[in-house]
């Protein structure tokens, strides 16, 4: 078997297994030794195809850009499960989960680390559809996990409005496959991405247009782009905390990464002009991105829940790379394509010790959230470090991206990075004005630490750190193979 | 474009079915009564499926009987059999779920209807075939769909809703491509079956939080908290 097979063939495997053994101890072993083997096989895949180019052309199809987020998917897969083990068992200490909802918890999160895999390995345009509507499945029932009316409400919110947006995708993807009925004879072969790159000078510009917009809107729901961001929120706050980690870090990439992808067709099939604006598909990634910035940035002021806090900060974050991968331009997609490494583990990073944070306040009311750094250190410290990373405070590696994505908007929109920069500086306030009394506020009486594993937290923003001061020669050789694949030429 | 009358028979009775098709979406968004809503579904459900035998037999296309059988299977059968099931279960099967001001809203899906045919008629690609009709009709299905889950407050008249947005969805697939590849149409059937019985589960722990099934109540999470 080769290597795409054993990727997938692991968290599938991982997550039946996990559906049949009762122990929810055992259970959080299996989700990590599972985990593990995922992140083995998955980096195997890399370095066969950093050293071999894009493998794959028939339903599957893996190149620079989606290994790079394979690699980070499953190494964010991992550290998450590690942490999610401790977290679910204090969860389950205090009875706020049975152990049969341990159960499908961890059977869960191994059904989605499938259907993100997937999502990211094939080559199939309607397969990618069908797993992306599959991740929502998935996780719908570990928002509800604690069945509260919020979690309810919250995972019903998230059903439907992602249930609905995603079938906008699809009403594309049928578009798209009726315009390259036309151009490729064989119907099996006529939604293969790498078979409608080839031909995509050929597709009808102006089918071709009207799918992306259905594709944009759909993808973009589950980027969480605004307007269309009313479930994340309440998704990612109401949940298990290990699930709002890996939402906020790898299923809105990957998402994103769909976006891309269809852009790269879009792009391809109005290259000829015409009636049809060249620049369709960018310019409206661009208006959706800075939008979901601006308004994500102005909305974490008025923010109470610790988690609701950082999804906003999340969709701030899809809104910049949105806009980045919009600009296009060999600068901003690699600064996009980093931006999207380090918010993906900063983000994870910052949830694994929001969680940590809500078990020692016994409440996720930023209210009641009090001098953490004096109940325990190691949490307090990792907060308030994830967050100067998360607001782009050199010398962490969110800092380098998007300096990147600044000197690339004045390139081309120099006018631009005045609302670029005046969002930064409104989202930096209003992570501030939260943080500053959470970690050093005046210790409330009866609090006391909980166990922790740091490994997760320490390991992720260690990376971001190392991002940030020096970028390694093959992981920018990689970030530039991408970068070459989607806007046509490299930048080293 | 030719006449009605001028077209081979097969494509006129292609035709006939997407009108019925398109009627029923409009009978959805007018109907209150629950299980009168659940039944309309279902010949929803029955339409699609001999329209798709119908491609399938004028094409040639063996494939899309499997889709016919799949669609006959899952969208007239299981589906509506797993919603009356369980509204029986949760006894709101008698029950109605007024629709807001009917009139407008039937009047706003005729204007959908009329936008949908404005965004596909200056498509050259499919000006000259009855896809055109076809393509116009499976937006508007959705379209109405969506009309439909906006203006309707019980959970299971929207999950109504959202199923029958699938099938415009297939329809569109099935009158624009004669269908999807099949590992795609197989794992769309699939993702359909999973929804229909998460969201069964889901009725139960609606009702188990707010005690009804109305999701107006569902509103303690909104975007900024006072």
């Amino acid at each position: 078997m080769n290597a795409i097979t054993w990727m997938l063939l692991i968290p599938a495997a991982g997550g039946i297994v996990l559906a049949l053994v009762p122990s929810p101890r055992l259970g959080g072993w299996i989700n990590i030794a599972a985990s593990s083997l995922g992140l083995a096989a998955s980096s195997h895949l890399a370095v066969r195809v950093l050293a071999a180019g894009p493998i794959g052309g028939g339903q599957f199809y893996i190149d620079a850009f989606n290994v790079y987020l394979i690699v980070l998917t499953t190494l964010v897969g991992l550290t998450t499960a590690i942490f999610s083990r401790r977290y679910m068992i204090h969860e389950l200490e205090i009875e706020r989960v049975t152990p049969l909802r341990m159960r499908l918890y961890h059977a869960s999160f191994q059904g989605f680390m499938f259907t993100m895999l997937l999502t990211l390995a094939t080559n199939n345009l309607g397969v990618l559809w069908v797993s992306l509507e599959g991740a929502t499945l998935a996780t719908v029932l570990l928002v509800s996990l604690y069945r509260t009316p919020e979690s309810v409400e919250a995972a019903w919110k998230y059903f439907i409005l992602c249930g609905v947006g995603i079938a906008q995708a699809l009403f594309g993807t049928v578009l798209l496959h009726f315009a390259a009925a036309r151009v490729v004879p064989d119907p099996d072969q006529a939604l293969l991405w790498s078979v409608l790159h080839e031909h995509s000078a050929a597709l009808d510009p102006a089918v071709v247009a009207i799918a992306f917009i259905f594709l944009l809107v759909g993808y973009g729901t589950k980027v969480g782009l605004v307007p269309l961001h009313n479930w994340l929120p309440d998704a990612h706050s109401e949940g298990p905390t290990p699930m709002s980690a890996v939402l906020s870090g790898l299923l809105l990439n990957v998402a994103l990464y769909a976006v891309v992808r269809v852009k790269m067709l879009t792009d391809g099939a109005l290259a000829m002009g015409g009636e049809h604006d060249p620049q369709l598909a960018g310019g409206l990634m661009m208006g959706f991105g800075l939008i979901s910035f601006l308004v994500a940035g102005l909305f974490l002021h008025r923010q109470r829940d610790i988690k609701r806090l950082f999804s906003y900060s999340s969709i701030e974050h899809m809104g910049l790379m949105t806009f980045a991968f919009g600009l296009g331009g060999p600068l901003a997609t690699f600064g996009a394509l980093l931006h999207m490494t380090v918010h993906s583990l900063t983000k994870s990073a910052i949830f694994v010790t929001v969680g940590h944070a809500s078990q020692i306040a016994g409440t996720q009311k930023i209210d009641h959230i009090r001098g953490l750094i004096r109940t325990q250190p190691a949490v307090g410290w990792g907060l308030l470090i994830g967050t100067v990373a998360i607001a782009g405070f050199p010398p962490f590696g969110v800092f380098t991206s998007e300096f990147l994505l600044l000197t690339a908007t004045m390139q081309t929109w120099p006018w631009l990075t005045l609302p670029l920069l005046t969002g930064l500086a409104i989202a930096f306030a209003g992570l501030f004005r939260h943080l500053h009394p959470m970690v050093f506020g005046a210790l409330p009486q009866g609090q006391y630490p909980v166990a922790v594993n740091s490994l997760p937290v320490m390991l992720h923003l260690g990376l971001v750190l190392w991002l940030g001061l020096a970028i390694p020669t093959f992981l920018a050789r990689w970030f530039d193979g991408a970068t070459r694949l989607i806007s046509g030429s490299g930048l080293l | 474009m030719a006449a009605y009358a001028d077209l081979p028979v097969v494509e006129q009775a292609i035709l006939t079915l997407a009108a019925l098709v398109l009627v029923t979406s409009f009978a959805l968004l007018a109907q209150s009564r629950v299980i009168a809503t659940i039944h309309v579904f279902a010949w929803q459900g029955l339409l699609l499926a001999a329209t798709t035998a119908l491609v399938a037999l004028d094409t040639g296309r063996s494939h899309l009987l499997i889709s016919a059988a799949l669609a006959l299977g899952l969208k007239a059968m299981f589906i509506p059999w797993l919603l009356v099931r369980q509204a029986r279960a949760l006894g709101i099967l008698r029950e109605f779920d007024a629709v807001i001001r009917p009139g407008i809203t039937l009047l706003a899906g005729g204007a959908l209807v009329i936008f949908c045919y404005s965004v596909v008629l200056p498509v050259k690609q499919i000006a000259e075939s009855i896809t055109r009709d076809a393509m116009a009709v499976s937006l508007a299905l959705v379209m109405i769909a969506m009309l439909m889950l906006v203006t309707r407050r019980k959970a299971i008249t929207q999950v109504v809703a959202f199923m029958s947005l699938e099938n415009g969805l297939f329809f569109a697939a099935l009158t624009a491509t004669h269908g999807m590849p099949m590992v795609v149409e197989l794992g769309i059937a699939f993702d359909v079956l999973v929804a229909a019985v998460i969201f069964g589960i889901f009725f139960f722990h609606i009702r188990d939080s707010i005690e009804t099934l109305d999701v107006e109540q569902l509103n303690r999470l909104s975007e900024i908290d006072e």
